[in-house]
């Protein structure tokens, strides 16, 4: 590389770091420039967040040196990244439910601030970046986008000179996403430094200046994102191009989901009730429902698997037979499979083989009385791992050893080859790389040709307007009318997702309202 | 400097070993023990490892105490391995025993030999009972079982002084609170001539087998297991969690109250308030060290077993209280918790 006019803001030079069985990081380079915004990208497990880490002094790296402003730096813990001016806004909010947004702010910084002081600062940070929030509102009641600005605010009440984002926009609808963008731009002409993490190629290529990608612990490149396509970078990233799913004439059958009138209270003190939900998904089609997350999708798919057996009488048909009550192995045995977003833990047990999961959802392999086969339980798993190229030690290999992406891999292998006629998939590609994506993705459509009847709930915009026929948006625990693909938008998805599909879409104000709400 | 380092993998050796390093470590430990209580340790040694297995009439006995061990500690494993922690075996031995002593003093001279399927069913269920308290609580009310099942193991006992102090003591007794001595048609039948060994044995050996094919090789045995190792996984599946809770404590209390049976029935052939022995909490020891596994159970109840003589013959031979074989249990509990951190971490050596 040139060496830039200025003296970089942050410098990593040939960092290594080793776990036991795999390296994470090998010989790792990475220049960030004042008011750079400088993007990280890579697939799941290339390494990017134990790069963050070792930034934020969260992890020691075996080899290689950082150097801070010019000077050498020994992070080593994340009190001494803070102080040297380095803030960091991890994907899972770190803050207490119960307490307001200044006691959750005050609580992160050190105490030679009164928390009226920091209510203040709040408030000035607050209307300088355009992050509107209240201070005195308890955190519980906030939405995710919200959640997300206070634990920025906390960042930049540190007064930052690099403020590292991992993965920001995965909880946000598109316009929050828009909102948060203008922020870390006006962030980065201050002169800023920020290292945004992501796999999102177009938001890349929107907000960062530079580019970093990694993958299997190395760096593959460093661009200029702006100068890049999505083809060209997807290319650094994963080392090919994912093959584009082809558009089709839609012809649907008969219904095999109906829901009528789903209303349901939320078991969860915390979570979100159902209201008067109605949904139909045919045979040959592929119905998404959009939304950001928390919205009742969990409590929709608990009440659609059985895992939830309190749906009213009559509010959820199945195949032509009320399900509302069945239990999930009665359901099954209709003809219903379900992928649940929980790969470990709900889809599969980790500590289990990949052959004795099987037994979660298929009874293929129990003989009479009850008895396993164990025989066919393994020829079984070796089919799926074999037809679905499940990286795996066989089909013995626990679940838990298995990557997020060949787990799921494995887990919609056997649903699918349960011949359902009405699959649920929940986050089908959730931290799934995306070789892997597009493979259970074309798997998807494959299923639904043959006739099967697919909802896929999603928080994935890309996901659901690449494999679904029909959209639907759940928010607030409402479920919008449906919406062909062809005349969705993303905007117009964005605004339902703050639950507006009642109101006219050329209502201004309306819509202004919509983005505070996200 | 030691450090642990998780393992990418658990270990499947240490899985084996780590018993085994834990049986070392008591027996180093008990050498220092019998050191520090002026005694010789090889002498100790040998009262507890050799002694139990130098004769057949020794193996014998042995097998005797080895018995009830290997049976509760079968139930629990079923139970343990469901995520529902029944400490109260005890407990149902006790009421076991209490059931089979009902049944065998209704018996008389005349009494034909049907009465042993009796006696022995009538524990079964009396240790269900117990344990099926728990199971409704945990059930309907969702209380700890841990605190029920526990608390119930002193119930028991107050049940089983009640009847031997009042309605059920031997009036030809001598004032002793203990019931009279059941006609010999109610003993338990022996394998052989001049050894204590009864059919309870081939039963223990029989339980080995069933919950081995229920927990390896049948649909509901994997569903029972499957709560236990992810409950959200098990609803997913749709296997009910209510019957898994009570199978796992009918199972549990089913076979404490059998080896009840099979005790009062057996070596004790009455009712005294001697019979709780503390099998019950021993097994959960046994359950442990065995790995919840049915052979593993097999030799840690063996093991457990010559605590318990070991423990007696110290007594007489080295003049050590009784406790000693609390202590060597606890010993190998220990010792055991401990070195199974080297199945997910290993040590390793750091500046």
């Amino acid at each position: 590389m040139t060496s830039p006019p200025t003296t970089p803001r942050l410098q990593l030079t040939g960092i290594t770091k080793r776990y036991p069985g795999v390296v994470a990081n090998s010989n790792v380079s990475l220049t960030v420039a004042p008011g750079e915004i400088h993007a990280v990208l890579g697939e799941n497990g290339a390494g990017k967040s134990t790069l963050m880490k070792i930034i934020y002094g969260a992890v020691k790296p075996d080899e290689g040196t950082v150097r801070f402003n010019g000077q050498p730096a020994h992070i080593r813990n994340p009190q001494e990244a803070r102080a040297l001016g380095i803030s960091m806004v991890f994907q899972h909010f770190s803050l207490f439910d119960t307490l307001t947004v200044a006691e959750n702010v005050w609580l992160g910084l050190d105490k030679s601030l009164s928390l009226n002081e920091v209510t203040a600062s709040i408030d000035a940070t607050a209307a300088e970046y355009g992050l509107d929030i209240d201070p005195k509102r308890p955190v519980h009641t906030l939405s995710v986008g919200e959640m997300q600005r206070v634990e920025i605010i906390r960042a930049l009440l540190t007064q930052p000179q690099l403020l590292i984002l991992d993965e920001p926009t995965s909880v946000l609808t598109p316009q929050a996403v828009e909102k948060l963008f203008v922020v870390l731009k006006k962030l980065a002409s201050e002169g800023c430094s920020i290292l945004y993490i992501s796999h999102k190629l177009h938001e890349i290529r929107e907000l960062c200046t530079a580019c970093t990608v990694l993958r299997g612990g190395q760096v593959t490149g460093v661009c200029d994102p702006r100068q890049e396509s999505n083809a060209s970078l997807s290319r650094l990233m994963i080392g090919a191009e994912p093959t584009a799913l082809e558009a089709r004439v839609l012809n649907a059958g008969a219904a095999v989901l109906a829901v009528q009138n789903l209303t349901l209270a939320s078991d969860d003190p915390f979570g979100t009730d159902l209201a008067a939900i109605a949904l139909t998904v045919r045979a040959g089609e592929v119905v998404g429902i959009a939304g950001v997350s928390g919205n009742g999708q969990g409590e929709l798919l608990r009440a659609l698997s059985g895992e939830d057996r309190r749906a009213p009488a009559g509010s959820i048909r199945a195949l032509g037979q009320d399900a509302s009550r069945l239990p999930p192995g009665k359901r099954r045995a209709l003809g219903l499979h379900f992928v649940p977003e929980e790969r470990l833990g709900r889809g599969a047990v980790p500590t289990l083989s990949l052959a004795h999961n099987l037994l979660l959802s298929r009874r293929d392999a129990v003989g009479a009385g009850g008895w396993l086969r164990l025989g066919v339980l393994k020829a079984q798993a070796e089919d799926i791992i074999a037809r679905y190229k499940v990286k795996a030690n066989g089909p013995g290999a626990a679940a838990k050893s298995l990557s997020g992406g060949n787990l799921q891999k494995f887990i919609v292998g056997r649903e699918i080859e349960a011949k359902p006629k009405l699959l649920i998939v929940s986050q089908p590609t959730w931290g799934v790389d995306v070789g892997a994506s597009a493979q259970i993705r074309g798997e998807i459509l494959a299923l639904r040709d043959a006739g099967c009847a697919v909802l896929v709930v999603s928080e994935e915009l890309d996901e659901l307007f690449e494999i679904s026929d029909r959209l639907h948006v759940i928010a607030k625990g409402r479920l919008s009318p449906s919406i062909d693909r062809a005349d969705a938008t993303v905007e117009r998805i964005g605004e339902w997702m703050s639950g507006l599909w009642d109101a006219p879409a050329s209502n201004n104000n309306q819509k202004e309202s919509a983005h505070a709400a996200a | 400097m030691l450090r642990l380092e998780a393992r990418p993998q658990p270990s499947a050796r240490w899985g084996y070993a780590s018993p085994l390093l834990a049986l070392a470590i008591t027996v180093v430990i008990g050498v220092i023990l019998f050191a520090a209580l002026g005694k010789d340790p090889v002498r100790g040694l040998q009262v507890f490892f050799w002694e139990p297995i130098k004769s057949t009439y020794a193996l014998s006995e042995l097998m005797v105490k080895a018995t009830p061990l290997l049976i509760i500690a079968l139930g629990l494993a079923v139970c343990f391995r469901s995520n529902v922690w029944n400490i109260g075996a005890e407990g149902q031995y006790l009421i076991g025993a209490i059931f089979a002593s009902g049944v065998a003093l209704t018996a008389t001279k005349e009494t034909g030999a049907w009465i042993i399927p009796a006696v022995i069913l009538a524990g079964v269920l009396g240790g269900m009972l117990w344990a099926g308290i728990t199971a409704l609580l945990r059930d309907r009310f969702n209380a700890n079982e841990i605190l029920v099942s526990l608390m119930l193991v002193y119930v028991a006992i107050q049940v089983l002084n009640y009847l031997v102090y009042g309605p059920w003591k031997d009036p030809m007794g001598y004032n002793f609170p203990q019931t009279k001595t059941f006609e010999s048609v109610t003993q338990m039948p022996r394998l052989m001539q001049g050894s204590r060994v009864n059919i309870g044995l081939l039963i223990a050996l029989a339980g080995v087998a069933a919950v081995w094919v229920f927990l390896f090789r049948t649909y509901s045995g994997f569903a029972q297991q499957v709560g236990g190792l992810a409950p959200a996984a098990a609803r997913y599946a749709g296997f009910s969690s209510r019957k898994a809770l009570w199978i796992a404590l009918l199972t549990s209390g089913g076979a404490a109250g059998l080896a009840g049976a099979l005790e009062v029935a057996g070596p004790i052939g009455q009712l005294t308030p001697y019979v709780p022995a503390g099998y019950g909490f021993a097994a959960i020891i046994v359950a442990f060290v065995g790995r919840l596994h049915p052979v593993g159970i097999v030799f840690s109840a063996i093991l457990m077993s010559m605590f318990y003589i070991g423990g007696e013959l110290a007594q007489s031979r080295l003049g050590l209280p009784k406790s000693i074989t609390g202590v060597f249990q606890g010993l190998l509990l220990f010792a055991l918790l401990a070195c199974d951190t080297l199945i997910a971490y290993r040590v390793v050596w750091k500046k």
